[in-house]
């Protein structure tokens, strides 16, 4: 790869680099970036080594280490030479953290955003489900189908009104 | 003090990772599709737990074995899972039971494993709970479906709730390794766990028009040792499959 972008190290702040981080996808999700998902929880400049730290969604996220190298791979791309990225678990990660631009972006794919605030885990009584706007027509005569959809992180939904199935983000 | 930390990691490791492989044998055998997503993104959880309790048994081990070495490198005896998610998934209703009985136990201690006075250990457990409630509520659900549906699914699922009662009791068993943890607060008792779990998982039962099977049938000595790596011969088979590659072609990386 050609790299014709400013190499100057001392020049890069981590505001700058935050910047550049929403240009990494989700590999699974890719309308939403690293950093609108809420994951991406530091940028430190330290002398010449840009450390990001970031944070799984749920714990056996297959996409970690794909994350990791995409944001290796664009910041080098922009010249930031020594990138290290490190995994936090504490605070766990919550649906809360997801930015306004990403949940209008899931919506937009056809994915209907967190409804609720993060799930209440003080207690485990057996309780109905949110009712969730269908993403396409947005209809609220929706139904859940499956706690689970086509990941750990979405619940499977079908719209009564317009027929079409869809993807539900879950609050977590 | 750090024997019983690396003794109890692994318990907490190999439980998750054991029980991680037994429900992604349904995946493509799933009686439906919904509960195939369900029991595979289950088992991606736990398997995410399990890498986690593993690493950071590793390190206090100290001896330079990440998650991959104790995973795929230690044979049966080695293993420090509860019996109970080694058994044989059996028919769909079987496995609900166990999960069900489990999910409300893992809940409940990973619920006081927040506030361990081992940050690492908290930090995990802080992780894990909220998946684990998830899990919790839709096992609760599907119980009572199945016991709460036709005469034929309710005498099923009973018999499979009764069948796996035996192995609720080393759940709340205490040894030498929670008590000298339990002693400086990095654990609970697993005693202390005991009313709690009974008393959620009676309503749960109660609302799936199912019958509590009787406590006694829970305390039978000759259903323990799991977590002191004595197993049943299902551990054996599980790790043949799970760890073949490994032992046929030692440091394969892909």
């Amino acid at each position: 790869m050609v790299i014709d972008m400013p190499t100057a190290d001392a020049t890069i702040t981590a505001a700058q680099v935050m910047e550049w981080l929403h240009a990494v996808p989700d590999p699974e999700i890719p309308v939403i970036s690293v950093v609108d998902l809420g994951i991406v929880r530091n940028v430190a400049i330290q002398n010449e080594r840009c450390v990001v730290t970031i944070t799984p969604t749920y714990s056996g996220c297959p996409a970690m280490r794909e994350i990791e190298a995409d944001i290796v791979s664009v910041l080098q791309s922009r010249g930031v030479q020594q990138v290290q990225v490190e995994v936090t678990l504490s605070p766990a990660w919550t649906t809360d953290w997801m930015s306004e631009r990403g949940k209008q972006a899931l919506k937009g794919y056809g994915i209907a955003p967190p409804m609720q605030r993060a799930v209440d885990v003080s207690g485990i009584t057996r309780r109905s489900e949110p009712s969730v706007p269908c993403p396409q027509c947005a209809s609220s005569n929706t139904r859940l189908i499956s706690q689970f959809g086509s990941t750990a992180c979405k619940a499977l939904y079908r719209c009564q009104a317009c027929g079409e199935p869809f993807d539900y983000f879950k609050a977590h | 003090m750090n024997d019983a930390m690396f003794q109890y990691l692994l318990r907490l490791g190999d439980t998750t990772l054991v029980l991680s492989q037994r429900l992604s044998e349904w995946t493509g055998h799933g009686p439906v599709l919904e509960e195939e997503m369900a029991v595979a993104n289950t088992a991606l959880d736990l398997l995410g737990q399990a890498r986690m309790w593993l690493t950071l048994a590793g390190e206090v081990e100290g001896k330079g074995r990440d998650e991959d070495a104790l995973a795929y490198l230690r044979d049966a005896p080695e293993y420090r899972n509860y019996l109970l998610v080694e058994r044989v998934n059996g028919h769909y209703g079987d496995t609900v039971a166990r999960q069900f009985v489990f999910d409300i136990w893992h809940y409940l201690l990973l619920k006081r494993l927040q506030s361990s006075s081992d940050e690492r250990v908290a930090a995990i457990a802080a992780k894990a709970i909220k998946e684990v409630a998830y899990h919790a509520r839709r096992s609760s659900d599907v119980l009572v479906r199945l016991g709460d549906g036709t005469d034929f699914s309710q005498r099923r699922m009973q018999e499979s709730l009764d069948d796996v009662w035996r192995h609720v009791g080393e759940l709340f068993h205490d040894d030498e390794v929670t008590q000298t943890l339990a002693a400086s607060g990095v654990v609970p008792l697993h005693q202390s766990l005991k009313g709690a779990w009974y008393e959620h998982v009676a309503a749960v039962i109660d609302e799936a028009t199912l019958v509590m099977p009787p406590a006694e049938e829970a305390e039978h000595p000759a259903h323990r040792g799991g977590i002191q790596g004595r197993h049943t011969e299902a551990l054996g088979y599980l790790l043949a499959e799970m760890q073949h590659l490994q032992r046929a072609y030692p440091g394969a990386t892909w």
